[in-house]
């Protein structure tokens, strides 16, 4: 008989804990909502794969968000091998040179984790193991100690609740401060920092910029939280009833061009004639 | 309020940072920042320094110049910094001609990430050894209708009147387009 239950009367720890010390194998299905399902597969106690309704888990998808394919490559796979199993497809990108055996079972890695990591966050939501149930063969699977990912999301869950206190409200806007403290002279971003920077307008709410970096609300407050606190940037009322979400930028494989972007941003005439006229005066 | 960006480009020391600094109205934050550490050069979170500049034009605009990371290993950063660019301009080092090659190489990729307006700032103008920008123009191979300017960035008239030419074109396109909002 499967294990059932809620996560309201037994956390995602506490699930994850008995897996690891029972050595199960199975696929635990959470949902949420009666929208969001979650599936995390375990062999002899330890993570395997994940997956959720709402975000594809094919590899072509796993390595386009990875950035080891370009939205173009990813495209023409999906076209041309659709129905090619993963494995099939990993050995086909490997003899074509586009990735390494290295990059697709980083990219899987990480893909598994971000989803169990953010199963820490659910509170609420419908359990259910099913014993000896696993991916279907064609999956590719990498084995994740148990214990690390249980300790791992338990920080992440702590630092999670305390960045929610720190930044509740995340329909606020970003701009960057008036006055840069002195300690601004010296600070380094990390590149998904720079991704938010490039987004930084009083018209875009910080869900926004998150969605269009697809980063989750644990991330992005820790970055908004890091650059507020540094003094780079102050939190504003988003200015506008019904904000614009951001574009977002097309993810470019390293070493690969990106596309041409399709225009160039519209601005008006009378907003160019009041820079020049700003920096004539200068 | 409505923000603008505008992007400076150009290979490492081209003088990317002084330009801003010269004309910004805050602290410019250094962005040529030694990094000593082989491992920070490939990892993921390498972590690169900000450079960018700002000049408030009234209550309701701010124009924000965003330096790029010169080192080729930062790359990546540039189509980010190039997201919703009014225009940019390319910083040359006018007295190291082993530079042109990755300038050219610099410039063509930014003309890729969006059709926006740019000029080439030919730097070091007060340096003995400075090429002409009229002969940067045909090693750059340069196309007639774009600008290429004398540049000394440690100046602001200099600064000024780069960034009021690259204005000047912007202006030019957006009455070639229309109007739009």
């Amino acid at each position: 008989m499967a294990l059932k239950g809620n996560l309201r009367d037994f956390s995602t720890t506490q699930l994850l804990n008995l897996i690891n010390l029972a050595r199960k194998t199975g696929t635990l299905t959470v949902e949420r909502n009666s929208k969001e399902v979650a599936r995390m597969s375990f062999r002899e106690g330890s993570l395997i794969f994940a997956s959720v309704s709402h975000g594809n888990s094919r590899l072509s998808n796993i390595l386009e968000r990875a950035g080891k394919l370009s939205a173009e490559q990813a495209n023409t796979i999906r076209k041309e091998r659709g129905k090619a199993g993963d494995k099939e497809l990993g050995m086909m990108l490997i003899n074509a040179g586009l990735v390494s055996q290295a990059d697709i079972i980083e990219s899987v890695r990480r893909h598994t984790l971000e989803i169990v990591y953010r199963q820490f966050t659910w509170g609420e939501g419908v359990f259910r193991f099913d014993a000896n149930v696993l991916p279907p063969p064609e999956r590719i699977t990498v084995p994740i100690n148990l214990e690390g990912v249980i300790m791992e999301g338990s920080r992440r869950l702590k630092e999670g609740e305390r960045l929610q206190d720190e930044l509740p409200d995340l329909d606020m806007a970003l701009k960057f401060a008036d006055r840069p403290s002195a300690g601004i002279r010296n600070i380094s971003l990390a590149v998904e920092e720079w991704r938010v920077v490039s987004f930084i307008n009083p018209r875009n709410t910080i869900r926004q910029i998150a969605k269009a970096n697809s980063m989750s609300d644990v991330q992005i407050r820790r970055i908004v939280y890091g650059m507020m606190h540094a003094g780079l940037v102050e939190l504003v009322p988003c200015e506008g009833a019904k904000p614009t979400e951001p574009d977002r930028p097309e993810r470019v494989a390293p070493g690969k061009r990106p596309a041409p972007m399709a225009q160039a941003p519209a601005v008006k005439r009378s907003v160019v004639m009041r820079l020049i006229d700003r920096i004539r005066r200068i | 309020m409505q923000t603008v960006k505008m992007v400076v480009t150009g290979t490492f020391s081209a003088g990317k940072t002084e330009f801003i600094r010269s004309i910004s109205e805050i602290d410019v934050v250094q962005t040529e920042r030694k990094i000593t550490n082989p491992a920070e050069q490939i990892k993921e979170s390498t972590t690169v320094a900000m450079d960018f500049g700002r000049i408030t034009v009234d209550d309701d605009l701010v124009l924000y110049l965003f330096g790029t990371p010169g080192q080729r290993r930062f790359d990546f950063m540039w189509e980010i910094l190039s997201e919703g660019m009014l225009g940019f301009v390319v910083m040359v080092d006018s007295t190291r001609a082993e530079t042109f090659q990755e300038s050219k190489r610099i410039l063509d990729t930014f003309r890729t990430y969006a059709p926006t307006p740019f000029v080439v700032a030919a730097n070091k103008q007060d340096h003995p050894d400075a090429w002409e920008p009229s002969d940067l123009r045909i090693v750059l191979r340069i196309d007639p209708e774009v600008k290429v300017l004398p540049c000394v960035a440690l100046e602001k008239d200099s600064v000024k009147t780069v960034l009021l030419e690259l204005l000047y074109s912007i202006l030019d396109s957006v009455e070639d387009e229309g109007e739009s909002s």
